[in-house]
């Protein structure tokens, strides 16, 4: 597909990468359900919510898929770089690839109130923590 | 070869400054794709988070800088629990090389946090067949 690629390094840092990814993820560890480290996740705290926001540079709304199940939520897609025919490249930064990432959140949260934008390559996610999991004050008589 | 592997988190390359910035923002170098054709040279730079309003494109004496800001008032309220990766500025510049583009038809566009840039070649940089005679 692409002429030119001859960096006998990159199939070293490749390795490398998937070495150290593998440590990051929960292969053969048995906490939590996400794999990959793709795309890099932010979490923050607003008011009781909490808020992710991911960054996906180059990705629209068709690439890429929501889903929220108890306290998880999965995010997945695919990003594709298109170079075009009969181009001689010079400089290859950017990569492409599949990915599939779960997150975890400690909290009870209401999946069908999250709340997701997408936009200039960032993905930000309002995640409402459950009613039943808000802390409640307490009268006293 | 390389679209079918698993994406991998890439770790953002933070710009080396000669001098000391006025603004304590940090600056980062967006990962960029070059590539030419028989027409231009295409310029590919990922710089999530900046509006099209917020980049700033100078070409100056064969050297094109670009610079996207970043809009910092969304965080102001939020509270971090839990990163992986670090916000700021993007900024980079290449030298081109002196005549080769025609600097009048550059183009630029942005979408979803990339930004394109197309620099026509000038004219006598373009590729030519010599027949034989």
């Amino acid at each position: 597909m692409i002429a030119g690629l001859t960096d006998p390094f990159e199939a070293l840092f490749r390795l490398q990468r998937e070495l150290e990814g593998r440590r990051a993820s929960d292969w053969l560890d048995d906490t939590t359900s996400g794999m990959g480290a793709y795309p890099p996740i932010n979490v923050f705290q607003e008011g009781h919510d909490f808020v992710a926001i991911i960054e996906m540079p180059g990705m629209s709304r068709d690439d890429l898929e929501l889903k929220a199940k108890g306290n998880t939520i999965r995010i997945s897609g695919k990003k594709s770089i298109a170079y075009g025919d009969k181009v001689s490249i010079h400089r290859r930064e950017r990569v492409a690839g599949n990915f599939d990432r779960t997150i975890t959140v400690p909290v009870r949260i209401d999946p069908d109130a999250i709340k997701a934008e997408l936009s200039d390559g960032i993905l930000i996610l309002h995640v409402p923590r459950a009613e039943s999991d808000k802390p409640r004050t307490i009268a006293i008589t | 070869m390389a679209t079918e592997q698993d994406l991998q988190a890439q770790e953002k390359r933070e710009l080396q400054r000669k001098g000391e910035s006025t603004i304590p923002a940090r600056t980062f170098v967006p990962t960029t794709d070059i590539f030419e054709t028989d027409d231009a040279l295409t310029m590919v730079m990922e710089m999530p988070g900046v509006d099209k309003t917020n980049v700033d494109i100078n070409l100056e004496n064969d050297v094109l800088s670009v610079a996207g800001r970043i809009d910092f008032s969304k965080y102001e309220k939020l509270q971090p629990v839990y990163t992986e990766y670090n916000i700021g500025h993007y900024r980079r510049t290449f030298s081109l090389a002196p005549n080769r583009v025609d600097q009048g038809r550059i183009k630029a566009e942005m979408k979803d946090g990339v930004l394109t840039l197309t620099l026509p070649k000038a004219e006598q940089a373009k590729p030519r067949r010599i027949n034989v005679g």
